[in-house]
């Protein structure tokens, strides 16, 4: 075990990073004293720097390999992009990355929803949140092992009349239970997709819960108390004072969802690798370009994962605008 | 009931409303509404589906491993049986598949790679939001944009410029990483946590000829404790829990590859082994559940002010 050398070095690392910044600032605070008034930069500097080699460096690169061949040398037009748009395994690609984009987040935004309302103002209202929220703390590897779990599947025909096989996947074992048979949930297409989906639902609801409670709280107590002495409650109060006021909010969540769904990586690479025709952009992506040496396509996959995103933020941007101008 | 209530504006403008006198006393329609045991029916129902899940698998790391390809988690309730075994094999390092070392590597990799934006972010926010130069609206309009740049542009560009500089496979690649795609978010909290300050506190001191480095350490720093809190909490979870930067960038075996890397690899060699994956899972799990319980309330913050990081 090399314990001692990492944790020296990971120290190192954070004392000459502090050496540099303190430099930098030493060197501002000079500049000040000299009567300079441009410190700003003197601030900036550092940040800039990291992010024009960090991402807009990277970005426009990636741009440019996008439109040359499998090895990054040869200039081949636009062919990666119709590539991904004609191709028959990159259409499907493209459909479940649709499938995923849709369907999460409305299915979590509706649970959260749901929840928050549930649990609201009601005992023990903050355990209850936690048990929601807990999986958004755990990594997604982590909840894609804990599903894989719930998904096993055991082959019943291998069993004796004396032995026959156990499931050990609660969901098939409910299915046994229940009089069926058990099934491969990771294998058949296009359902498979949808089990993958459930994690991300499991996932992604305590988010859309957390987000929409606070704002639920939000809402001023004397229009709730109001519409309460007016004689409306249960759904009624839902329909016409708990979601209009909440509307900005629940936007910004089911578009942060749906970003979050477009590059969705770890689930499926960890469940199914992308095999089973569950493969998504995010995921043929990475194969593309570190297992497959296709960097050409690899790039272009990644550029239009950017241009997917793009949409979805600028609606985002301008619900906020609309509700802030209000 | 409802009759005069037709256009959600009637009920969002309390002054329309609350001029009509109570029909019934408060406590009867307290009562009435969601409260009513259906809806905690239906609450301890999507509780319980959402327990399952890992109640399932943290059962499972304390069966023995005979057991758990034998039967279900579930007849441990009727034939319990435990162990410790698989978490002791998991953290016994002389063991090929032992997680001891993944795990030093996701601390080693995480405190650099949360402390390095905080403090980038916060010097960058503070020239955003109380210096003043030429093109610093357009600026911070481009930073607040890079936050929507998916990683996977920045990968394989990133990793030639890494070879190059011979950096590839070492701790300083995977914190850069992390520290470049934390910065767009952090820049952006921050900023607007320090654009809450009163300028009036900034301009006081201005006057008095306290420099901007001075501010920023005696007056900024110590106000922005909860805003540091929350994007920290934020980080920590994304960088502690990230498989995607960890695949690109770690190099092989245990020199500097997180847990994530050590629970993928081991799901594609050997995915009916539950004994070491369901216990491998919960070893990963026990610091970032730890961290987020206990700051939760920050989190929350963090999480309100802004999500579009990816």
């Amino acid at each position: 075990m090399d314990v001692a050398p990492k944790l020296l070095d990971m120290v190192w690392a954070i004392l000459i990073f502090g050496a540099v910044i303190v430099g930098i600032l030493g060197l501002a605070a000079l500049y000040e004293k000299r009567g300079g008034r441009r410190a700003g930069w003197w601030f900036l500097g550092p940040s800039l720097v990291l992010l024009a080699i960090g991402l807009v460096y990277p970005a426009l690169r990636t741009l440019w390999n996008s439109f040359r061949d499998a090895g990054g040398g040869k200039f081949i037009g636009i062919d990666n992009y119709t590539t991904i748009f004609t191709n028959s395994d990159e259409l499907v690609v493209l459909r479940n990355t649709v499938l995923w984009t849709l369907v999460t987040p409305f299915v979590a935004t509706a649970i959260g929803l749901l929840y928050a309302i549930l649990v609201d103002r009601a005992k023990g209202e903050a355990v209850a949140k936690a048990v929601i929220f807990l999986p958004m703390a755990i990594s997604l590897v982590g909840a894609s092992i804990i599903w894989k779990f719930m998904y096993d599947f055991r082959d019943p025909s291998g069993g004796t009349a004396k032995h026959p096989i156990q499931q050990i996947g609660l969901i098939n074992q409910v299915i046994v239970w229940l009089g069926g048979k058990p099934y491969n949930f990771l294998l058949n297409s296009p359902w498979n997709t949808f089990f993958l989906i459930v994690v991300m639902i499991w996932i992604q609801a305590g988010f859309a819960m957390t987000i929409l409670s606070a704002s639920i709280k939000a809402i001023p107590a004397d229009i709730v108390e109001a519409a309460r002495l007016d004689g409306v409650g249960g759904f009624e109060m839902f329909r016409y004072v708990t979601f209009p006021s909440i509307r900005p909010a629940v936007v910004v969540v089911l578009t942060t969802i749906a970003i979050a769904c477009l590059k969705v990586f770890d689930i499926v690479r960890t469940m199914t690798g992308g095999n089973f025709d569950t493969d998504v952009i995010a995921n043929t992506f990475y194969s593309q370009t570190f297992s497959a040496n296709n960097q050409g396509l690899g790039a272009a996959l990644a550029v239009v994962l950017f241009i997917l995103v793009i949409p979805i933020i600028v609606y985002n941007v301008r619900q906020l605008r609309a509700s802030e101008g209000r | 009931m409802m009759a005069e209530l037709t256009a959600p504006d009637v009920a969002i403008d309390g002054a329309t409303v609350s001029s009509k006198p109570p029909r019934r006393t408060r406590g009867e329609i307290a009562k009435k509404g969601l409260t009513s045991p259906w809806a905690s029916l239906v609450a301890v129902i999507l509780a319980v589906l959402w327990t399952i899940p890992t109640a399932g698998l943290l059962v499972t790391s304390f069966r023995p491993q005979l057991d758990i390809n034998k039967t279900g988690w579930w007849t441990v309730f009727t034939n319990p049986d435990f162990t410790l075994d698989n978490y002791k094999q998991v953290l016994d390092t002389s063991q090929s598949s032992s997680l001891t070392p993944y795990l030093i590597n996701s601390i080693v990799i995480t405190i650099p790679a949360v402390l390095l934006p905080i403090l980038l972010a916060c010097l960058a926010a503070y020239a955003f939001a109380w210096t003043k130069f030429k093109g610093r609206n357009v600026l911070f309009v481009a930073v607040f944009a890079l936050q929507v740049v998916p990683i996977q542009v920045t990968l394989l560009p990133l990793l030639t410029l890494y070879v190059k500089l011979h950096l590839n496979g070492t701790f300083w690649a995977i914190w850069l990483s992390h520290t470049m795609f934390g910065l767009p978010l952090a820049i952006f909290l921050l900023h607007n946590f320090m654009r809450e300050i009163p300028g009036e506190l900034i301009e006081a001191a201005r006057v008095d000829g306290a420099g901007h480095v001075t501010i920023f350490f005696r007056m900024m720093l110590p106000m922005l404790k909860p805003a540091l809190a929350a994007f920290g909490i934020y980080q920590f979870l994304w960088v502690w829990n990230d498989l995607l930067v960890a695949l690109t960038f770690a190099g092989p075996g245990t020199a500097t590859a997180p847990m994530t890397k050590f629970l993928f690899d081991l799901t594609g060699s050997r995915g009916n082994a539950w004994f070491l994956l369901s216990a491998g899972a919960f070893v990963s799990m026990v610091i970032p559940v730890i961290v987020f319980l206990s700051l939760q309330r920050y989190f929350v913050r963090g999480l309100l002010a802004g999500s579009v990081k990816g």
